[in-house]
């Protein structure tokens, strides 16, 4: 029996450097391959051998942390009125519901990303001339990752004890200022944690920007989020569509493992930051 | 017991009364937690409410300061005056009682804040403008506790002993200068030491404070109250059990010569 979970974990721990070791090969054999002045250039063309590749990396922090902006407040508020004041029928109600939207496919949202939110929020509420654009895939990221923010989160209020919050209506707080000065910061860490495994979903979620966000084959560098652009889970997707093309263009395929890669190093990073600042600022109860 | 009662057996002098219950009724859904209770609770005086589990009394000491309210299905019936004020009124606020009447909790349950936040948090959220660190010096002085943490007053709150987080919690109760300290078997949770030091603290707290305390410690409420109110559980004629109150009475006639036989059987330990 021991052997067989240690054997698991071999598997495991092996496919995983295995991944890595694919990802960098590759990756080093397109920085070889590749003609240097083609990293930095108007945007990210890879089948014209274009590939400015901070066309994609400015793409998904600008998607990601607008998509951010709109799940934090949705998620962190839907969090806190289920765990503080909604009525336990209610809360039964609801917290499935959350639960089920979890589980949308991404390709429903982006397929209502590019239906929905680009013509009527995008076109019609912000007057952007195209539906289209990488704030149509933003929102639509955002609302995918909602609930999981808004489900992460609610666990770490709850587990909050109730003799804190005891504690302070006994001391004449008010419900809001309990929530506020209490139960908030003492979940902290918890509710960090979800902001994180949010952010990190919507890096790396694919098909809504791949949809919605109204790149085709490559898109120009930009920072701006009514532009239309693409990410680099986007532009991945987008090579590796058509399998026998690519085939027949070996740095474009190349190309994919650079991004690839670049993605493995951003979410390191976010981790590694996000482990640091939850340890800083916990509140251990 | 005996020195301790002793020494007040002399009768108590009438100080005035800071709640008066008459015809209390506690009902938690359909489960009658308390059945026509009536006590006055006077002024610079340990009130010991003593009674077997499920006797009420907790969930009596938990009307003084409204806490019953944060349980959606309570509902509360009779009278409870404050001063003059009816205190389940319709234009009182629980909120306002509650920074008038502090609560000590079985289980130490400091935030998990520094030391000096948990003490400044009662006066921050009602207002307080004056000197904060004068108040927090002063409140964990009273509780006896000044001493042994004035130097890491920025440490974690969870950084101290069981005991000591107590005491800070009596600190950051009288922080808000209450009127009255409703304390929730304050010492269950602790060693006998630490027990002793919260019993010591509590005599020195009534010249500022009136007590109430819920103990499961008969010794206890002999040695450090002025008044005893003893509990116990009923069957009500559909079968269900209910809290009554069987007696009220200085403590040194309840402890020597109660009135009621299910008193002098729970004291001597053949109940309960």
């Amino acid at each position: 029996m021991r052997r067989l979970f240690l054997g698991m974990a071999i598997v495991s721990i092996a496919v995983s450097i295995a991944i890595v070791a694919s990802l960098l090969g590759n990756a080093v054999g397109f920085f070889v391959d590749v003609d240097k002045g083609s990293l930095l250039d108007v945007g990210w063309f890879p089948r014209r051998n274009r590939f400015d590749l901070l066309t994609p990396i400015a793409g998904t922090l600008v998607m990601s942390l607008v998509a951010m902006l709109v799940a934090t407040p949705l998620g962190l508020g839907a969090a806190i009125y289920l765990a503080e004041y909604a009525k336990p029928r209610v809360r039964r109600l609801l917290k499935p519901v959350l639960e089920i939207l979890a589980g949308i496919p991404s390709v429903v949202l982006g397929f209502f990303a590019l239906l929905w939110i680009g013509p009527n929020v995008v076109v019609e509420l912000l007057n952007s001339p195209k539906p289209a654009t990488i704030l149509t895939a933003s929102i639509g990221v955002g609302i995918l990752v909602t609930p999981l923010v808004a489900s992460v989160s609610e666990d770490a209020l709850r587990a909050v004890p109730q003799a804190l919050r005891e504690a302070s209506y006994g001391l004449g707080a008010k419900k809001s200022t309990t929530v506020r000065s209490v139960v908030l910061p003492a979940a902290v860490s918890g509710i960090m944690a979800s902001l994180i495994l949010g952010l990190s979903r919507a890096i790396g979620e694919t098909m809504v920007t791949f949809m919605a966000a109204g790149a085709v084959g490559g898109a120009l560098r930009t920072w701006n989020p009514l532009d239309s652009g693409t990410t680099l889970t986007a532009a991945i997707a987008s090579v590796a569509t058509g399998s026998d093309q690519v085939a027949g263009e070996a740095l474009a395929f190349e190309g994919v493992f650079a991004l690839g890669i670049t993605l493995f190093f951003i979410t390191l990073v976010l981790n590694w930051m996000s482990d640091r600042f939850v340890r800083r600022v916990r509140q251990k109860y | 017991m005996g020195v301790a009662v002793e020494s007040r057996d002399q009768a108590l002098v009438e100080s005035p009364i800071v709640f008066d219950v008459a015809g209390l009724n506690v009902h938690y859904g359909d489960f009658h937690a308390v059945k026509d209770v009536g006590i006055q609770i006077r002024r610079n005086e340990i009130t010991a409410l003593i009674g077997p589990s499920g006797c009420g009394k907790s969930t009596v000491l938990r009307c003084f300061n409204r806490m019953n309210d944060l349980i959606e299905t309570a509902r509360v019936s009779g009278s409870i005056r404050y001063h003059d004020v009816d205190l389940y009124g319709s234009d009182v606020d629980p909120v306002q009682v509650r920074r008038h009447i502090g609560m000590v909790f079985q289980k130490p349950n400091p935030f998990p804040k520094s030391i000096y936040d948990n003490v400044a948090f009662g006066p921050k959220i009602a207002g307080f403008d004056g000197d904060l660190d004068e108040l927090v010096e002063q409140a964990l002085t009273q509780a006896a506790l000044w001493d042994e943490v004035k130097d890491k007053l920025n440490d974690s709150a969870y950084a101290l002993s069981g005991g000591q987080q107590q005491r800070l919690c009596i600190a950051r109760a009288i922080a808000t200068s209450p009127d009255v300290v409703l304390m929730d078997e304050p010492a269950s949770a602790l060693d006998p030491i630490a027990t002793l030091r919260i019993e010591d603290l509590m005599q020195g707290l009534k010249e500022n404070y009136s007590i109430v305390i819920v103990t499961h410690n008969m010794q206890q409420a002999a040695r450090v109250s002025d008044r005893t109110a003893f509990f116990t559980v009923d069957m009500e004629e559909t079968g269900q059990r209910t809290g009554v109150l069987v007696e009220f009475d200085e403590t040194s006639t309840i402890f020597t010569n109660p009135g009621e036989k299910r008193t002098e059987d729970y004291i001597t330990g053949r109940f309960g």
